[in-house]
């Protein structure tokens, strides 16, 4: 009996009014976890009911503190017929579970209602006590921490890097059960609710054990995703980082001390060897589509051009002649793996090494009819031979891991995409075993301070590279050699030196399909995907030679799969990388050279491709140093030289070089235009308007080349559905109606946010879905956030001032964490009025006292403000701690449409609700942020002809506590204790 | 290609003053994107028509979500689903409430129930759900200090729970406003008499303990007034209160000579409405009395408006010498708010 969990229900407000003569409601509340049930007095009555409970104590294992959500049921008493229920709360309380996070729960919940939405609130406080439990062999993983952010979260040290964790499990989706025919669908939606939170717990605990085996504390870019996939069953999946973290509570931690855990890695925590092909050879038309070069059921990889390029060749090359030390060591942390992969996309510094490319893979599947939920193994199965694929490509790569890595699916009846990707890279092996951060970080500065390029060096020997790729010398040392461009799925690493500003880019595809059956569309789709891949790339290529840049971060490539047609949108951040070579134009080339117009029309092209590149160097203040070509044709030699391209016998391009030499030449990219497509193509390529002046996007989670964020940050999510009329379908209309679909979207966004200028929107997400046959869903979440554009100015010093610059601040910041630490301090309210309100933490219940206050009545805001950020961090504000990981999801229904206010006031108010319950939950932790917020899922379905609507949501992120960094000093003097700040914020909720 | 479904929601609810405007002003979204346009927008921003009607379409959904919580302005400080700053709470509801000024001199006075919904609707349905919603709740359940009142319960600012109050105190006491004699007096000058009359007149005005009393005037106060009658009744008395406001204006006066010959018709009129206010109908009739008894006489013989001072505040103050009048409190507390409301009243 290791845990007990205690809770207390305290009052309610805003109770709807379930008994219409009265206009009141008799509301009790039931509280159950597990199977065990209590129930409150019921408070006769009142629409805001005063039940001030005793503390229901619930006796638990700790395994079922982790899987088990509390659940709270608000009723209405009735008499003579069966009660009726009001809503309910489910309460995660796993942030409970570790002592360095929540202490207490408590505060205003809205009880939510899969049919009416949310219906008043609810004030709950939740404790949990822990018994020590020093069996080895339990089954729970309490105390491992979750984060959802993708770096190594501020306030805490990375001591290693363990490596990927992944885990799914699988179960019946109750919709699809018997049982649902004859349940209403407000218990159809309640059951899928509660089950998908049970598979959550179930998941993050497996995951945790798996930490713990791997001896790490924490999982890091924790992703938790689920499939819908319909009658064949429900798969809750995650992947994760695991790492050993050490809270940042001392100077002392920043002294490059020698404390290495130095703990033997054991074999590979990853136990389950799939069963490889199970069914592989059942139902995989892929197989045969794709011919001989798989062995296995993928139906397409990307780098596909390296694939296509460099045949069996590559498999030779990992055994060649140029094993360095590094990669030795490298090689040796990472064989241990079965998935050297890392979800992670930014790094400490000295971690990221070299970076090759972006590694994908796709996999199309026929969804099983039969289902056992008690064997996950086939789609154990599938994932494992896609990583397995993802490994492979960045070992062509001359790499030994994948860092940046996702996963992601696409479900259209039982044809699934799986799909993963990452990016290849070498890596520091101190971080992954043995080492400790500090002395990486001291050797680090010894190799590599002088140069910063490092990661764009190419991590393979030029001599034998996997496929050909135009290589330079880096345009900052001088010593290595670089690709003409870099693709990543990462961040952009703090200490890359960039020239002017980055931009986001798209590249928006659409191809028919016919719809077909099981196998037969299952082909058809694996068919598609490498013209797609191929397309996507090649569209993305020009994009960033327009804007006169030459890398990509954070690039994401989703495939989505509809009945009868596909989807493929990238988006990524292009930014001008000083290490590598200035990109050439694009040249036009026409193919019909004697008609008199039409070469005319060419040249009319080429001046306006011209035009708009030389626009976007001046938009994005892209203005490289000039160097003379004798400089770069022929580097000094150095002694040290040919030691260094041993070692670091790196290759980095990927498949852009690839593309490259499919077209031949180098400096100029040539375009050529054979047909309409080719011309359609060329005029989509000068139709994306640039963002209005002011304006900034990203998708990565800054922006290069502006660091000086002001406070102001508005995280937005925006959804749009367009249905297409059947009559258009070509495969250009649709194009072209996806592009406009996508650029309307944004141009809405700018508008709409034109008060916030100068700023930037970054962490731009676009999710696209096929919810019907002619519908097309665009899903976007970001955040704008607002800089100070005299500041800005500043970016246009010279490279070396401004890393400098950098370097400088970056110490700053590493100082000041002790000074906050020790003082455990009081959120910051970017609202100074609503401090006032701790007075009245007391008494949860404001209504009473309000009419007494003479006060100009609108300063008293009575809820606290939460801020939502898909970033890992709140510009101008420390974060403090981390109170644990937010994982939702929720179910909303209507039977009444039309009065609802459609399809927009019904999705509206749902993502409006959504949001509340996240700040709720947030507020009630005691924390005031939610960092690496993101919306995983909106699944939107509607039948108008009933009247009828339903939408699921899934989101996630990070509770935290931040303090405003003009709060800090402030704070500081005050020497407030951990109680206080808990009992504060929980003052600031309840009042 | 069509838009099925366009929607954005922000973490923190956006709200356009602008549109904000338009949506209070009744008008329909196309409308109000048709004259966004006009405004010239779209030039400012570089957006297109389409972006427009989609931002317009997002607010106006996002207004109606709130206008449920703006029926009960401490529920939107409450609630959690929108996250909006305070000082934007506070023009919401401020924007919510205010009120056109000929509208509401219209409706001022109406008893507003059933029969003036209808014209309400006429008029401005929106305004007049929001009246109504306060005045209904005000009347019901509210004890206390009107004003207060109206400012906790509406979180209004001060000024717009002054006029609301002067609203509901017209209402509640079912002042006659709408003769065509009383057409050139505006909302303004209405509410600063009921101001006054709330703070001098009402049972809250005197006693403390009474305070949530200030919707009625006092009873005992309009009873007492009948002993003011004495003034024009003893003819003794009035002689002597004429002779002692004449020599005091003597040349002081550019209209002495009228003056002199209306005192007694001025000082008969002022005194017999008070005498007559413990009828309901004639406090009814209040400022058709006031204006028929003392603005209209004076107009006509083109009294400027300071002479008007002169002569009030003079006959105010020469009470105080008349040794045999007794009522010199009850005097004060009728002369000095009546004083301070004839004077606004006294204009074109």
């Amino acid at each position: 009996m290791p845990g007990k969990l205690k809770v207390k229900i305290v009052a309610g407000r805003h109770l709807p009014v379930m008994d219409r003569a009265s206009d009141l409601t008799d509301a009790f509340v039931e509280v159950k976890f597990g199977n065990t049930t209590f129930k409150t007095d019921v408070y006769l009555k009142s629409l805001n009911p005063q039940w001030n409970s005793e503390w229901f104590k619930f006796e638990v294992d700790d395994e079922d503190l982790q899987d088990e959500p509390l659940q709270i049921t608000v009723l209405d008493h009735d008499t003579y017929s069966a009660n009726d229920a009001i809503g309910k709360v489910y309460i995660d309380i796993d942030p409970l579970l570790y002592s360095e996070a929540a202490t207490v729960i408590s505060g205003w919940f809205p009880i939510y209602d899969t049919i009416h939405g949310i219906r008043g609130e609810i004030n709950v406080v939740v404790k949990v006590d822990l018994f020590n439990d020093l069996n080895r062999f339990r089954q729970s993983s309490c105390g491992v921490k979750f984060f959802c952010t993708t770096s190594i979260p501020k306030c805490y040290r990375a001591v290693i890097i363990h490596g990927f964790v992944e885990e799914l499990v699988v179960n019946e989706d109750p919709e699809y059960q018997w049982i649902d025919r004859i349940r209403t669908p407000r218990a159809s939606n309640e059951a899928r609710q509660r089950l998908i939170s049970l598979m959550s717990g179930e998941l993050q605990r497996k995951i945790g054990l798996k930490v713990l085996e791997m001896r790490g504390n924490a999982v890091v870019g924790y992703l938790q995703c689920f499939d819908l996939e319909g009658e064949s069953g429900l798969v809750v999946r995650a992947i994760g980082t695991a790492c050993t973290l050490d809270k940042l509570s001392s100077p002392a931690a920043f002294l490059p001390a020698c404390n290495s855990p130095s703990k033997e890695m054991k074999e590979s925590p990853l136990v389950h060897p799939p069963s490889h092909g199970c069914r592989s050879t059942h139902n995989s038309p892929i197989h045969t589509a794709t011919g001989s070069r798989l062995t296995q059921n993928f139906s397409v990889s990307v780098p596909t051009l390296i694939y296509t390029g460099m045949g069996s060749g590559s498999a030779g090359k990992e055994g060649g002649p140029f094993k360095a030390l590094l990669r030795q060591q490298t090689q040796s942390a990472l064989e241990q793996r079965e998935f050297p992969f890392f979800t992670l996309t930014a790094f400490p510094p000295g971690f990221l090494v070299h970076v090759g490319g972006v590694v994908s893979a796709r996999s199309v599947k026929l969804l099983d009819r039969i289902h056992n939920p008690d064997e996950p193994e086939t789609r154990d199965a599938w994932w494992a031979e896609i990583r397995q694929e993802i490994k492979s490509h960045a070992k062509a790569l001359g790499c030994h891991a994948v860092v940046g890595y996702s996963e992601s699916t696409s479900i259209c009846e039982e044809v699934c995409i799986l799909s993963a990707s990452g990016t290849a890279a070498v890596l520091n092996p101190r971080f992954l075993q043995d080492g400790t951060v500090e002395g990486c970080l001291e050797q680090r500065l010894e190799e590599n301070l002088p140069t910063r390029c490092g990661f764009c060096h190419i991590p393979y020997d030029e001599l034998n590279m996997p496929f050909p790729a135009h290589l330079t010398y880096c345009y900052n040392c001088r010593k290595q050699k670089v690709p003409d461009v870099l693709f990543t799925t990462i961040d952009l690493p703090t200490d890359a030196t960039v020239i002017g500003k980055g931009c986001l880019i798209q590249a928006r595809l659409c191809r028919l399909k016919k719809k077909a059956q099981a196998e037969a569309n299952a082909t058809a789709i694996s068919n598609l995907l490498p013209f797609m891949e191929y397309e996507v790339h090649t569209q993305l290529m020009n994009k960033l030679k327009l804007k006169g840049m030459n890398a990509l971060f954070g690039l994401r490539i989703q495939i989505t799969v509809g009945e009868n047609m596909l989807m493929g949108l990238a988006s990524a951040t292009g930014v001008y990388l000083a290490a590598l070579p200035t990109p050439g134009g694009i040249q036009i080339a026409g193919k019909t050279p004697n008609d008199g117009s039409y070469e005319q029309h060419i040249s009319h092209m080429q001046k306006k491709i011209n035009d708009t590149i030389a626009k976007n160097k001046e938009l994005y203040e892209i203005n490289p140093p000039e160097i003379s070509e004798e400089i770069i044709g022929s580097p000094i030699p150095e002694p040290r030289q040919r030691s260094r391209l041993l070692r670091s016998q790196s290759e980095s391009s990927d498949e852009v070089t690839e593309l490259d030499l499919s077209h031949g030449k180098k400096d100029a990219f040539v375009l050529e235009i054979d047909d309409t497509d080719a011309m359609e193509d060329v005029h989509s390529l000068l139709t994306d308007v640039p963002p209005p002046s002011g304006f900034y996007s990203c998708n990565t989670e800054i922006m290069p080349g502006i660091n000086n964020w002001t406070s102001e940050i508005q995280m937005f999510t925006s959804v749009r559905v367009i249905r297409l009329s059947s009559l258009n379908l070509t495969n250009q209309a649709l194009n072209k109606n996806f592009n406009d679909l996508c650029e309307n979207l944004l141009k809405s966004l700018y508008f709409k946010l034109r008060s916030m200028i100068p700023c930037c929107l970054c962490h731009v997400n676009f999710t696209v879905s096929l919810p019907e046959d002619e519908l097309i869903q665009v899903t976007v979440t970001a955040v704008a956030i607002t800089f100070d554009k005299n500041q800005a100015l500043q970016t246009t010093k010279t490279p070396v001032e401004k890393s400098l610059q950098r370097a400088s601040t970056d110490n700053e910041e590493l100082l000041q964490f002790p000074l906050e630490l020790c003082s455990d301090s009081l959120p910051s309210h970017p609202f100074p009025p609503a401090k006032a309100m701790t007075v009245e933490k007391a008494s949860p219940v404001g209504d009473g006292n309000f009419r007494n206050r003479s006060a100009p009545p609108c300063a008293n805001s009575t809820v606290g403000v939460v801020k939502m950020t898909p970033l890992s961090f709140i510009p101008g504000a420390k974060i403090t701690k981390y109170l644990g990981i937010i994982n939702m999801f929720f179910i909303r229904e209507t039977t009444s449409l039309r009065e609802e206010g459609g399809v927009s006031g019904f999705l509206h108010a749902f993502i409006a609700e959504v949001f509340a319950m996240v700040r709720a939950h947030v507020a009630a932790l005691g924390g005031n942020a939610v960092v690496s917020y993101i919306m995983k899922q909106c699944v939107f379905m509607e039948n108008p002809n009933k009247n009828q609507a339903q939408c699921l949501i899934n989101v996630s992120g990070d509770a935290v506590v931040f303090v405003r960094e003009s709060d800090l000093e402030v704070v500081s003097s005050q020497q407030p204790t951990t109680n206080c700040q808990s009992s504060c914020t929980e003052g600031e909720v309840t009042t | 290609m069509t838009s099925e479904l366009d929607i954005f929601v922000g973490n923190t609810t956006l709200i356009d003053e602008d549109v904000y405007r338009l949506w209070l002003d009744g008008y329909s979204v196309t409308d109000a994107v048709a004259l966004r346009v006009r405004s010239g927008i779209l030039e400012q921003t570089g957006a297109t028509a389409a972006v427009l009607q989609s931002d317009t379409m997002d607010h106006y959904r996002t207004f109606h979500m709130l206008e449920r919580l703006l029926h009960a302005p401490p529920k939107l400080l409450h609630q959690l689903i929108f996250q909006i700053p305070p000082s934007r709470q506070a023009l919401l509801i401020e924007r919510y409430y205010a009120f056109d000024e000929a509208f509401v001199r219209e409706v001022l006075g109406k008893k507003l129930s059933k029969g003036t919904k209808k014209d309400l609707d006429d008029i401005s349905t929106k305004t007049g759900i929001t009246l109504k919603s306060c005045r209904r709740q005000v009347v019901e359940e509210m004890r206390g200090s009107l004003v207060d009142n109206i400012q906790q319960h509406f979180l209004l600012s001060d000024r717009l729970a002054r006029d609301y109050a002067a609203i509901v105190f017209f209402a509640n006491n079912r002042f006659e406003t709408g003769k065509k004699k009383l057409q050139y007096l505006s909302f303004g000058d209405f509410a600063f008499c009921a101001e006054l009359m709330i703070q001098n007149w009402t049972l809250g005005a005197v006693d403390s303990q009474m305070d949530d009393m200030d919707m009625d005037l006092d009873k005992e106060f309009l009873q007492d007034l009948k002993e003011l009658k004495v003034l024009v009744a003893d003819k003794d008395l009035l002689d002597l209160h004429k002779s002692l406001v004449c020599t005091a204006l003597r040349g002081k006066l550019g209209v002495f000579s009228e003056m002199e010959a209306n005192f007694k018709n001025l000082s008969r009129g002022l005194v017999n409405v008070a005498a007559k206010l413990t009828h309901n109908k004639d406090v009814r009739d209040l400022f058709v009395d006031l204006v028929e008894k003392f603005v209209e006489p004076c107009r006509s013989d083109h009294w400027p408006l300071s002479d008007v001072r002169f002569f009030l505040n003079q006959y105010s103050a020469s009470v105080h010498s008349l040794d045999g009048f007794r009522h010199q409190a009850l005097w004060d507390r009728y002369m000095g708010t009546l004083r301070g409301c004839l004077l606004r009243l006294y204009h074109d």
